[in-house]
């Protein structure tokens, strides 16, 4: 398919009445790539950072997610047992095997049945570790790796998402300024094979444009906020 | 299943079916009243909105201007991640690029994220023809799958069915599973397609999906969905395959953030979608799931030859659907009456250009040119424009039927001679007063059918503006 | 002499030049009448060039590009001079101030003046407001009214705010919000005869919109729309009756409404 990849760019050039980006035209090109810029980012996610996890947890509310603020680590196996309890869901999660949610004290309340690794169509509830929180939306950011599979993310019926208050930002440019920042490379190949922007339980309004939750990925959507920034 | 003929040339015939469909008319009427204070409400809460639609706009026409670089950054980076690049100047090359990576693991099905590309190319009966099952995960999508019917709505593929014919083809369908219950409840049915479809995504040997935008920075794909179906497409099979066409690359993250913002908003009026997931290359070493190969198929299909054109707004298009959401001409007929792949006025916009002006001649013509399409869309593309582009093109090729030619080019030659113009409209004006001196209106006049047909024509004060000013103007003199 | 108007160009009252628009000229002459009392109690001396027929839109808006080229030549050269153009139309406006330019761009002879054109004309109640600051209406009506808001006047001119400022000083006017007001009514110039089963569709729905707000009179700024809901409403027995915004204004109601008999 080369021929057709010389076709189309030439039809390119052709249609723009030029040939091949080259020298200072080029760079320039190159620079912007290099160096990305956010455009304008809304007011509403400018704010102090507080204030942002305020906004977080009231726009991931209001798009029908549900979330639980607890003050540290140690909490949240509490608060996880807790939200299945009062909605009568199993006590089986799949978990992804995170070094971050290991170290959290499962053993706290031992009749959580934890299993690490992908997910299995059996599975009913998981539980990740959020990359970053964006508050404008109320928006978790997921990135899997090797320790964070994606599909955890989608099958179960509940999913659990354990995000830390410092990674709360205002808006998507932060956090994947903190992406790009986290993986130290500058040559753009920072992405790891999905990141997932997730904004409320999945939903359709296929059907006479009624919405329904639950379509194909999770009924419901919970985060657990844990503080874990001095005050 | 065989491709859907293209029945734009029949526009008025498939209007009058249109109007004659009950469920149809009770669907777009939901629309009218649902999707457009949706998206009013929410874009009332983000006081930037507008400062947003300008520079997005910027951004796609910057990388317009620039595609050729971006398209080829794009490409690098996705094989520096170890996927595939396939160029495709034709939907035939498209469809024979992605039966060949199939039949390269031995695929027999396929699951199927929503994907007007795919549309476009008519995908899924080419790989039934060759022994391969597409599946559509997308609800929307599987109904009208089971129905045997193309889209008619681009986000809201089965805008027109009822949920009672939702019930009846879940009967129908799902019988094989073992399902002999007939289920009304829409949570129900969406719960029964919910379970059958989850086993598809295990089963299926490849997943191929659209995407939204292409990130020349990363090489990255995104998809925005509410379901969730494109993720399970794309991480449960071997192979993900995405198909999508050249004008979807942005340079940045940045830049599509700034888009998504608008998108969703636009499209059906929420905040931002449920999922927008991007997808970098096959799994990494280490990865516990995700896709052994990626494969990002990139059509063409003449788009190429629109830049540089007068219609090279078009291609900033985002597939958001207000248009349509928004447009009177679309309310009234519904999706199919368009004939193809693209209703509404992005549509009788664009279809022109892969169907040919001949073929698809009614759609730019069927507009009132109300503007509400080119006001709500967050890509500000002038669609109402484009539109009259294309029919000074059929005008200018003789495809506009003679005797409307003729009578345009009669009555502008009778109004370039004021003098003449003043005399016949004295006249003409004098006969359709007295016409209808009765009643103040006429009910039907010969060669007039089109407007009587539905409603009365008033009849004129009896004389002319012109006239009577000219009389006032020698009275005061 | 009320509302201010600025000094023309020489110094005097400003010289209006009334684009009539084909349908008021034809159909509802009226309306000019309206437009040339409101632009004179406004200060104005008016002036109504013979040479105007249309300002060419059914040839623009089906695709014929050089008839429509030669009928925009035709009103800028019958126009040169006003200190402004006044077209009680906003679609007819529209044409003039948008459209013109972008039709002569390539015609270095008729570019500038095309622009000239474009920033002299207003639509009549945006040239009444905006333009002029008038507030003096001195007319009295006494009913329950409704307002459709014409798309290339909404759309292309912004105008939404000033037939309801001025239509709220006309005595005993009550006026009820249409829902809807900025969705199509159908008409759509030649559309209404080409695609006639989705034009009455359309004005179907704008017309049962109207009768549910109660209203009496139904009003609007461009003959095209009103002479399209008009037909429709009387069409289906509707007792609503229907006037150009500017009769209303000037006070020119005595004349039967559009579509009604007995005068
Ligand atoms: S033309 Fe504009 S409104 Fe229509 S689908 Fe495209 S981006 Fe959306």
């Amino acid at each position: 398919m080369s021929e057709a990849r010389e076709k189309i760019l030439r039809g390119i050039r052709r249609s723009l009445g030029r040939g091949p980006r080259l020298g200072e035209e080029r760079a320039a090109l190159q620079a912007r790539l290099a160096s990305p810029r956010p455009n304008l980012i809304p007011k509403r996610a400018r704010l102090p950072h507080a204030e942002q996890v305020v906004l977080f947890q009231a726009m991931a509310e209001k798009l029908d997610a549900t979330v639980a603020r607890v003050s540290s680590l140690a909490e949240v196996p509490d608060a996880v047992a807790e939200y299945l309890a009062a909605r009568n869901l199993p006590t089986t999660i799949r978990m992804s095997p995170d070094p971050e949610l290991d170290a959290i004290p499962w053993d706290r309340r031992p009749l959580l049945t934890l299993h690490r690794g992908r997910a299995a169509p059996e599975d009913l509830v998981g539980l990740t570790p959020a990359f970053a929180g964006i508050a404008e939306t109320g928006t978790l950011m997921f990135a899997s790796g090797a320790a964070r599979p994606a599909t955890i993310n989608f099958m179960p019926d509940t999913h659990i998402a354990v995000l830390r208050s410092s990674q709360v930002v205002g808006d998507y440019e932060t956090a994947f300024a903190r992406l790009r920042a986290a993986a130290g490379r500058e040559d753009g190949l920072f992405m790891p094979r999905t990141v997932n922007l997730v904004t409320g339980p999945s939903r359709t309004g296929d059907i006479e444009q009624t919405l329904i939750l639950g379509a194909h990925g999770p009924r419901r959507l919970h985060v657990v906020l844990v503080d874990d920034e001095a005050h | 299943m065989s491709a859907f003929p293209v029945t734009s040339r029949n526009f008025r015939k498939n209007t009058a079916k249109a109007h004659a469909d009950e469920n149809l008319r009770k669907a777009l009427k939901r629309m009218e009243s649902g999707a457009i204070v949706r998206r009013a409400a929410v874009v009332a809460e983000l006081p930037e909105f507008d400062a947003l639609r300008d520079e997005a706009l910027a951004i796609k026409n910057h990388v317009l201007g620039n595609l050729d670089f971006y398209l080829e950054r794009f490409e690098a980076q996705v094989k520096a991640q170890g996927g595939h690049v396939h160029w495709c100047a034709t939907p035939r090359q498209a469809r024979e690029t992605i039966l060949s990576i199939c039949q390269a693991v031995g695929a027999r099905t396929a699951t199927k994220g929503k994907s007007m590309i795919a549309e476009e190319i008519a995908l899924n009966p080419f790989l039934e023809e060759n022994g391969i099952e597409p599946v559509e995960t997308d609800l929307g999508e599987y109904i009208i799958q089971l129905a045997d019917e193309p889209p008619s709505h681009i986000i809201g593929p089965a805008l027109h069915k009822t949920k009672e014919q939702v019930t009846e083809l879940f009967h129908q369908h799902h019988r094989k599973y073992g399902r002999e219950e007939r289920v009304t409840d829409p949570q129900a049915l969406v719960n029964e397609a919910r379970e059958i479809l989850r086993q598809k995504y295990i089963d299926a040997d490849v997943g191929i999906t659209g995407a939204n935008f292409l990130i020349a920075e990363t090489g990255s794909t995104i998809i925005v969905t509410n379901e969730g179906n494109g993720d399970l497409t794309q991480m449960l099979p071997r192979v993900h395959v995405v198909i999508t066409s050249i004008e979807k690359v942005v340079p940045t993250l940045e830049d599509v953030s700034t888009i998504l913002r608008v998108l969703a908003r636009s499209a059906t009026g929420q905040e931002f979608s449920s999922y927008t997931t991007f997808s970098t290359g096959p799994k990494r070493a280490g990865d516990l799931d995700g896709p052994e190969q990626f494969h990002v198929v990139l059509l063409d299909n003449g788009r190429s030859d629109l830049l540089g054109t007068e219609m090279q707004d078009l291609l900033r298009c985002i597939r958001c659907g207000a248009c349509m959401n928004h447009c009177p001409v679309y309310h009234s007929v519904g999706g199919h009456a368009y004939g193809w792949v693209y209703p509404g006025p992005i549509g009788a916009a664009l279809d022109p250009h892969f169907l040919g002006i001949e073929e698809a001649q009614h759609l730019p013509n069927a507009s009132t040119f109300c503007g509400r399409c080119e006001s709500v869309c967050p890509m500000r593309i002038p669609l109402p424009d484009i539109m009259r582009h294309w029919r000074e093109r059929a005008f200018e090729s003789a495809v506009t039927p003679p005797q409307q030619r003729f009578g345009i080019r009669l009555w502008a030659w009778v109004a370039m001679r004021p003098a003449l113009y003043r005399a016949g409209a004295r006249l003409a004006m004098r006969l359709l007063a007295w016409l209808g001196r009765r009643e103040g209106r006429l009910s039907s006049l010969p060669f007039a059918g089109g407007w009587t047909a539905g409603r009365d024509l008033p009849a004129p004060q009896g004389r002319t503006f012109q006239e009577l000013w000219a009389a006032r103007r020698g009275a005061r003199k | 002499m009320s509302g201010g108007a600025p000094a023309g160009a020489a110094g005097g009252r400003p010289r209006v030049g009334l684009f009539v628009t084909c349908l008021v000229d034809l159909y509802r002459p009226t309306v000019g009448f309206a437009a040339v009392k409101l632009l004179e109690d406004a200060g104005c001396e008016v002036v109504v060039p013979e040479a105007q027929t249309c300002c060419g839109q059914p040839a623009y808006n089906s695709g014929d590009r050089p008839d429509a080229m030669a009928i925009a030549r035709q009103v800028i050269e019958a126009f040169r001079g006003f200190d402004y153009v006044v077209v009680p139309s906003g679609s007819c406006g529209g044409m003039l101030k948008d459209h013109y330019p972008a039709l002569l761009a390539g015609d270095p002879a008729m570019k500038d003046a095309a622009e000239d054109l474009a920033r002299r004309t207003f639509e009549l109640t945006s040239f009444l407001v905006d333009v002029l600051g008038f507030e003096n209406v001195r007319a009295s009506l006494a009913t329950s009214a409704t307002y459709h808001d014409s798309c290339s006047g909404l759309r292309e001119l912004g105008i939404k705010a000033q037939p309801r400022r001025l239509l709220a000083k006309v005595d005993g006017l009550e006026l009820k919000e249409l829902p809807g007001a900025e969705v199509c009514c159908g008409f759509g110039g030649t559309f209404c005869v080409k695609y006639p089963e989705i034009s009455t569709d359309i004005v179907a729905k704008k017309t049962a919109d109207i009768v549910a707000t109660g209203a009496s009179l139904l009003l609007a700024g461009d003959m095209g729309c009103l002479l399209n809901m008009a037909g429709r409403l009387k069409r289906e027995g509707a007792s609503v009756k229907v006037r150009h915004v500017a009769e209303v204004l000037a006070g020119m109601t005595d004349e039967p409404a559009i579509g009604e008999g007995g005068g």
